[in-house]
């Protein structure tokens, strides 16, 4: 394996418009489009990428680059956002800490100075932090081609490893996250060789309480399935119960039953397993006290 | 495959410079501007060894396609020194403090220092070892280097040059 230069030939476009970006998506064959390259450019250096002929920058594309919250309260990431950006944001940080915390645990400062949220999804591992935290707190993966635009709902985005809902001439401009309801706790809890490795297994929660019960729940993980997997039944399964330390030690047993890991290097399933419960127990204890509740 | 005219400032130098689509800013850096501080480790942005500043920011310059850091101003190693040859006071503490071995990761690490010093300028310990995750370190064992930053960090907010 050379990782030392590209060998590969292909041609670089940077388009500066949205429009001319959406054109050459919809006219040329075998194009990738180029974000951060903390994923893409591993890929041709460990020549897992078969069809690349064009390399599209949208790193000059202006109206992709921000980071707001809009007139509806709800936060909006373009495409190119970096997340060390993103991360140190303070309306992310207050009112998204899940997402904050993940993109944090992500890789190192260097890495994350390039990369961004939407290569993350784009790249659809079972491993992307952001893919639990954007679940979780509802989030809507906006994309663009010749044809219209569209939005998906994150949970329904990744469908199996490296493969997505987007087409190949769909461009993901960005994400429109809801603004949490009040008294909202979240936390993402990360288990990695060392801090700089990706998730050997990951979990976010966003719980809603209201006085001592649970209003709603949204959990996820990440690495225990073939992609970032959404606990749609086990979170709304805690919708309406008073909570209780016990409450948490039942759910994070029942998490740690249902999730089906496998092994690879470095990691067994096994360990994968007993993991899930253990990090399940910390995430939802920390979304919870961060909710404002407290533990009967 | 296509070519590009670029600019490319480095270390406050511009340099205009003609790039296939697939040549890499540290391979640019290295072999066309002769600037050999960024080092070629890993290749695929886990060691840090090719660590350069864009801006404030540290980035790995072996991901980096040279002709997507068309407009880009860098610094390496050797910009953070300065014309008369006086270091920077993350150069200096790691000499002070032996956090050079072989000194290979150490280029990488002074510019990622550098970079932390100059977005946070008192960090603590905990925050100077998460900075650095992303470089890695075969010989000291990172405790000195750790030192280094932190003493830096004392005599940057003492007046010394960043
Ligand atoms: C050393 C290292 C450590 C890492 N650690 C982690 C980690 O801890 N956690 C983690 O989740 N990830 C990690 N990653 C993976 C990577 O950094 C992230 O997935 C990152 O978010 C990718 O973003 P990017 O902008 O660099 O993507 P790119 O590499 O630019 O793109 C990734 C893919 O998405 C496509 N794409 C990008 N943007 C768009 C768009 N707007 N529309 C359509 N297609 C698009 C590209 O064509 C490509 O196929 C790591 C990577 C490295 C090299
Ligand atoms: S050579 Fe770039 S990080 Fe290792
Ligand atoms: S001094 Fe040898 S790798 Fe750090």
């Amino acid at each position: 394996m050379n990782t030392r230069f590209l060998e590969k030939e292909y041609d670089y476009v940077k388009p500066a418009t949205l429009d001319e970006a959406l054109d050459i998506l919809a006219e040329k064959e075998n194009v990738k489009v180029l974000a951060g390259g903390t994923d893409l450019i591993v890929k041709l250096k460990t020549d897992a990428l078969e069809d690349m002929d064009i390399m599209m920058d949208i790193n000059s594309i202006d109206e992709l680059c921000g980071c707001c919250i809009n007139a509806d309260g709800d936060l909006v990431i373009g495409a190119t956002a970096k997340i060390s950006h993103l991360e140190k944001n303070d309306d992310i940080k207050a009112a998204y800490p899940a997402l904050s915390e993940a993109m944090h645990a992500m890789a190192s400062v260097s890495v994350r100075n390039m990369a961004t949220m939407g290569g993350n999804f784009m790249n659809a591992s079972p491993v992307a932090d952001t893919a639990g935290p954007a679940m979780c707190y509802g989030a809507q993966v906006c994309l663009k081609s010749k044809k219209g635009e569209r939005t998906i709902d994150a949970t329904e985005f990744f469908l199996k490893p490296g493969v997505t809902a987007a087409e190949d001439d769909e461009l993901l401009t960005g994400f429109v996250i809801p603004k949490p309801a009040d008294n909202t706790g979240a936390a993402f809890v990360k288990i990695g060789r060392v801090k700089s490795d990706i998730a050997k297994v990951s979990i976010t929660a966003v719980m809603e309480r209201e006085g001592d019960t649970v209003k709603s729940c949204r959990l996820a993980m990440g690495s225990v399935a073939p992609k970032p997997l959404f606990l749609a039944d086990i979170g709304a399964g805690l919708e309406g119960q008073k909570m209780t330390e016990e409450l948490i030690m039942k759910t994070a047993d029942q998490i740690r039953d249902f999730v089906k890991p496998i092994g690879d290097h470095g990691t067994t399933a096994e360990y994968r397993k007993e993991m899930s419960g253990l990090i399940a127990r910390d995430c939802l204890m920390e979304a919870w006290k961060r909710s404002g509740g407290e533990l009967a | 495959m296509s070519k590009h005219r670029i600019t490319l400032t480095v270390n406050g130098e511009v340099h205009r410079l003609t790039v296939k689509s697939n040549e890499l800013l540290l391979n640019v850096l290295r072999d066309r501007l002769h600037l050999t501080g960024a080092k070629y480790g890993c290749g695929i942005a886990e060691c840090g060894a090719c660590t350069v500043l864009k801006g404030d920011e540290s980035v790995m310059s072996c991901l980096v396609p040279a002709v997507a850091a068309d407009g880009w101003e860098l610094t390496t190693a050797e910009g953070l020194v300065t014309a008369d040859g006086e270091l920077n006071v993350v150069q200096e503490e790691f000499l002070e403090k032996s956090a050079v071995q072989c000194g290979f990761c150490t280029p990488g690490m002074v510019v990622a220092s550098t970079a932390l010093l100059r977005e946070n300028p008192d960090p603590t310990e905990d925050e100077v070892r998460d900075y650095l995750r992303g470089n890695f370190c075969r010989c000291t064992g990172y405790h000195a280097i750790v030192e280094a930053v932190l003493a830096a960090a004392v005599d940057a907010q003492n007046g010394g040059r960043l």
